[in-house]
């Protein structure tokens, strides 16, 4: 690789050739300011915020745009630079509608910090902002464009991370707005509630629906249980919402914070997270079971369907692959439709006085929670689903001192999980998961990994790939002796897309595919706090397998809470009473980018 | 001066350059061309002096030279007829009445620099000529053919955007995308159409390659100045005793020129269209039509006493406001802001004082806007505010 070697601010630093002067100016300590820059996505260079001045060259340059080159000598602090730099965040300013002191973005908006810093003046030009009604037809997302600085975070989010685009920058000059599809709702489009959108808008022109006020009622009403379930990936989430560091492990403090809400019972999603791998590592084994051995039609690979995001994107765009997906429901929503059911007839409570709550990394499950179909339990199976901001948001509300909260534990019956549940947070967990119980039931022996690490499966990779040869197999797997087991892992919608294209042209060499709409999985979900970056994610995500190599337990199959509920309500995975409870259908829709 | 003596001194400089409009064998230019060596071709437009004749003026020697450098898989030359600058109408003229030497200029190019496609793209605003422009292109496909040239031609249309004439927002609307300039570097002499190496050059730079060729490098340079050598086609317009389309020597002085073309009460010129600068008449005779002085696609708009340039600027900056891409903030809002700006001082609500704030941010957008037409608008607006300021803030 060639280097070229230039000055910043007179300090002599030398890049690979094709880094930019932002980059340079990182490795020498030099800050500039930022607002269209992502780590995450391709140069824009339009917000110009972060321009620099070249000697010699009459024009600034933007540093985020501009590849370093041999000599160049850039100066970032100048006259120049600062004057254009605070009139650029005013005309910023102008075009925003700030309402700094009832946005649910302040405090963690990048245009108030960097005004802030510049001491940018919000009057100083007139008010251009665009005050088109406020979309809220999503259940998941708002769109507010008087917010908007055009920055097109969320466009080249939806794009190239997403594969969806339904996001896009309309209209020129002032008119210039992000849209839908001909301007169509969010609710209407082809848009998947991912919400990575909203992780990189730098401003709040792009939030979550926030259900923090419902909750809080429900909880006021004396009337009323609130059960809440807490995603696996929420707790290496939640301490960055809080001020902690990225990659700390909160189960205990968080389970503790929500009993100081005021929340009736404190559970656990990662004990349906054990359930999921139960009923789809059976699911599996009886399509491969169908397949092989009784060579019948079945729709292989078979897909996961823990992620609403990813459940969306196919419902739009490869409707004819939905056979594929596992019938299984999320986890979310298979602990929605327990705890109305069993967990409300074991506890004595009235299930129609009952608002089950979910706290999820994840915007999309909002919608899920909505969909009409989510109603197995005989009520909305979840009621309210929180990202970990929204809780984030609530614990500072309630003046809890978090970081210095006494660790507690879940509640029981539905709050005893594994490590297998808590690495579903992470990209290639639920695959993991899977693998350590299925290849357990059919061989009555552990996975060949060490100490239960499937290490070909972890990692952030777009696509993952590993085949697990399967041997010396208990006499009633007889038809897998042999065989080795293929597995996909894809993450982000652009990488589900290239699996799902690979299987369109009958090409797919897997018998089961991991999918996760967002980058990393659930712990860079839409709901995560916010910002997000690669580096940030490596950490959550190296969180989540230190948690479940601390637990005691590692194997779904094994979860004691989990035994008893076969034992005492379902019977056996596949049953009658999980077929009625814990699996679904899906629906195709119409493609409308 | 008499209009007979006007009209004998504008038909004598005329006369003087007299090289796009004249009948010239295009095919036998073509043919001279075609035996020469290919750096000779390229030394030759170098040394004729010309520079871009779109506005920006940069030499079209240099990046003929920069794209016969560059490697990629296949080069290619768009003419950019995507002419929208307000007040300029020259190149629809030479389309019209001189697409042999256009289309000549574009193969002479192909040749030297190693192109074997070129399109021509032509702004929305004159597909009524498309099917005759693209009949002249599919004529000389089949000369190219027989002199054993490997190249083609093509028309593409423009969707009317003005954006589109910046060279690299063209490029990408022609890949079928939004309209909108790139960073820069790359360039697209190293990376242009489809990331290959492309050549980007006005439709009347490319008919004056053709004249080059034709008369010599030594002959254009006899024309004009030390800076601004040769021939410039002007689109000439407003209150004026004659208007319309002229070819004449680079480097007049603005009194010489309004001498020429003015009604007798000339108070101002518009140079180079919306996104030019503004003459005022006490500028007249020092000031020079040429890069040395006020550089000029073209256009050159002439204001009388009677003529507010409020209304003027105002005009303009409803032009920008639309016609910026939105893409970078300094443009986008940039362009709202000066409007509205010289309106509330109009109306009131801003202080006289806010105009020293907008003319603060113009510059600011010369500098900081991504590409040419954010960074031209400090053109009109400053020199405009500067000149008539009684007329914008009273």
């Amino acid at each position: 690789m060639d280097n070229v070697t230039l000055t910043i601010n007179d300090i002599k630093v030398t890049v690979e050739k094709g880094a930019t002067i932002l980059d340079a100016a990182k490795k020498v300590g030099v800050r500039i300011p930022t607002l269209c820059h992502h780590e995450d996505l391709c140069v824009a260079g339009n917000c110009r915020v972060c321009v620099v001045e070249q000697k010699g060259a009459r024009a600034l340059q933007a540093s985020c745009a501009v590849p370093a080159a041999e000599g160049m000598q850039i100066y970032t602090n100048t006259k120049k630079v600062r004057e254009a730099r605070k009139t650029i965040i005013e005309l910023l300013l102008s075009e925003h509608a700030g309402e700094c002191t009832s946005c649910y973005r302040s405090g963690n908006c990048e245009l108030q910090a960097i005004a802030q810093e510049y001491l940018a003046d919000g009057d100083a030009f007139i008010d251009v902002a665009d005050m088109t009604e406020i979309d809220i037809s999503s259940p998941a997302i708002v769109k507010d464009d008087s917010k908007c600085i055009k920055c097109t975070r969320c466009v080249r989010t939806c794009a190239e991370l997403q594969g969806v685009s339904a996001l896009w920058a309309i209209n020129k000059g002032n008119h210039t707005k992000i849209s839908t599809f001909m301007s169509k709702p969010m609710h209407y489009v082809v848009c998947t509630n991912c919400g990575q959108c909203i992780n990189r808008c730098p401003t709040g022109a792009l939030t979550e629906r926030n259900y923090i006020q419902d909750v809080w009622s429900a909880i006021d009403d004396p009337e009323v249980h609130v059960v809440v379930q807490t995603a696996p990936a929420v707790r290496v989430g939640l301490g960055e919402a809080l001020g902690m560091e990225p990659g700390r492990v909160v189960t205990g403090k968080m389970a503790a914070a929500l009993r100081k809400l005021g929340f009736d019972s404190v559970l656990d999603t990662d004990f349906s997270a054990d359930l999921t791998i139960m009923e789809e590592g059976t699911e599996l084994l009886v399509r491969l079971k169908e397949a092989l051995a009784e060579k019948k039609n079945v729709a292989l690979p078979m897909m996961t369907s823990c992620s609403p995001g990813w459940i969306k994107f196919i419902e739009h765009q490869y409707p004819e692959l939905l056979d594929n997906l596992s019938t299984c429901k999320s986890p979310q929503q298979m602990f929605g439709a327990l705890a109305k059911t069993y967990y409300a007839k074991k506890k004595g409570v009235d299930p129609s006085k009952m608002i089950s709550v979910s706290i999820m990394p994840c915007t999309a499950k909002k919608f899920e929670a909505a969909r009409p179909e989510m109603n197995s339990s005989g009520f909305q199976d979840v009621d309210y689903v929180l990202t970990t901001r929204e809780l984030g948001h609530m614990i500072r509300q309630a003046g809890i001192d978090f970081e210095n909260l006494q660790d507690e534990k879940f509640d029981t019956i539905m709050g005893e999980s594994t490590g297998a549940a808590v690495i579903f947070g992470a990209t290639g967990g639920v695959m993991e998961a899977a693998l350590r119980t299925a290849y357990e039931i059919v061989t009555g022996r552990e996975v060949p990994f060490a100490n239960l690490n499937i290490e070909p499966v972890r990692g952030m990779d777009g696509i993952k790939s590993a085949a697990v040869k399967i041997e010396k197999v208990k006499p009633e797997w007889s038809f897998l002796e042999g065989a080795e087991l293929k597995v996909a892992i894809a993450h982000g919608l652009v990488n589900a897309d290239k699996l799902m294209k690979e299987i369109e042209a009958g090409k797919s060499p897997y018998h089961f595919i991991e999918i996760m709409a967002c980058p990393g999985g659930c712990i860079g979900g839409g709901g995560q706090p916010i910002p997000t970056s690669p580096e940030i994610r490596k950490k959550r995500a190296e969180a989540i397998y230190v948690a479940d190599s601390e637990l005691p337990i590692r194997k779904s199959h094994e979860n004691p809470e989990i035994q008893m509920i076969y034992k005492d309500f379902l019977h056996e995975p596949l049953g009658h009473h999980s077929h009625e409870l814990l699996h679904t259908h899906y629906t195709p829709r119409r493609n409308v980018k | 001066m008499s209009n007979t003596d006007k009209n004998e001194i504008l038909n004598k400089m005329q006369e003087r350059v007299n090289l796009i409009f004249k009948n010239s064998d295009c095919s036998a230019i073509l043919d001279k061309a075609l035996t020469m060596k290919q750096d000779d071709i390229i030394k030759s437009v170098t040394d004729s002096g010309l520079r871009g004749r779109g506005g920006a003026g940069f030499p079209t020697g240099l990046k003929w030279k920069g794209a016969a450098a560059a490697s990629g898989n296949i080069k290619y030359i768009i003419c950019n007829a995507d002419e929208g600058e307000p007040g300029t109408f020259k190149d629809r003229r030479i389309l019209e009445e001189e697409a042999d030497k256009v289309i000549t200029g574009m193969a002479i190019c192909a040749y030297a620099v190693g192109v074997s496609e070129g399109y021509i793209y032509l702004r929305g605003e004159y597909n009524f000529m498309k099917d005759k422009l693209q009949g002249e292109c599919d004529k000389w496909n089949d000369k190219f053919k027989s002199k054993k040239l490997n190249f083609t031609v093509n028309v593409r249309s423009g969707a009317g955007a003005y954006v589109c004439g910046e060279e690299t927002a063209l490029i990408e609307s022609m890949e079928g995308r939004r309209g909108e300039p790139r960073n820069k570097p790359p360039f697209p002499v190293g990376a242009g159409y489809m990331n290959e190496p492309t050549v980007v050059n006005n439709v009347e730079t490319l008919a004056y390659v053709a004249t080059i060729i034709d008369k010599g490098a030594d002959y254009f340079k006899s024309i004009g100045t030390k800076d601004s050598m040769g021939g410039k086609v002007f689109s000439v317009s407003g209150d004026c005793a004659v208007k319309g389309i002229y070819e004449l020597p680079l480097g007049m002085t603005m009194q010489e020129f309004v001498d020429l073309f003015g009604d007798g009460d000339t108070k101002a010129v518009q140079v180079g269209g919306a996104s030019g600068t503004c003459v005022p008449r006490k500028n007249f005779a020092t000031t020079v039509i040429g890069f040395e002085g006020v550089p000029t696609g073209g256009s050159m708009m002439l204001f009388n006493s009677k003529r507010s340039m409020f209304n003027a600027l105002r005009n303009y900056l409803e032009f920008f406001e639309e016609e910026s891409c939105g893409q970078c903030t300094p443009c986008r809002v940039g362009c709202q802001q000066l409007l509205k700006g010289i309106e509330a001082i109009r109306s009131g609500e801003r202080p006289v004082s806010y105009i020293e704030e907008l003319r603060k941010l113009a510059v600011t957008m010369s500098v900081a806007s991504k590409c040419g037409l954010g960074q031209s608008v400090a053109s009109p607006f400053n020199s405009i505010t500067e000149h008539f300021r009684e007329e914008i803030c009273y």
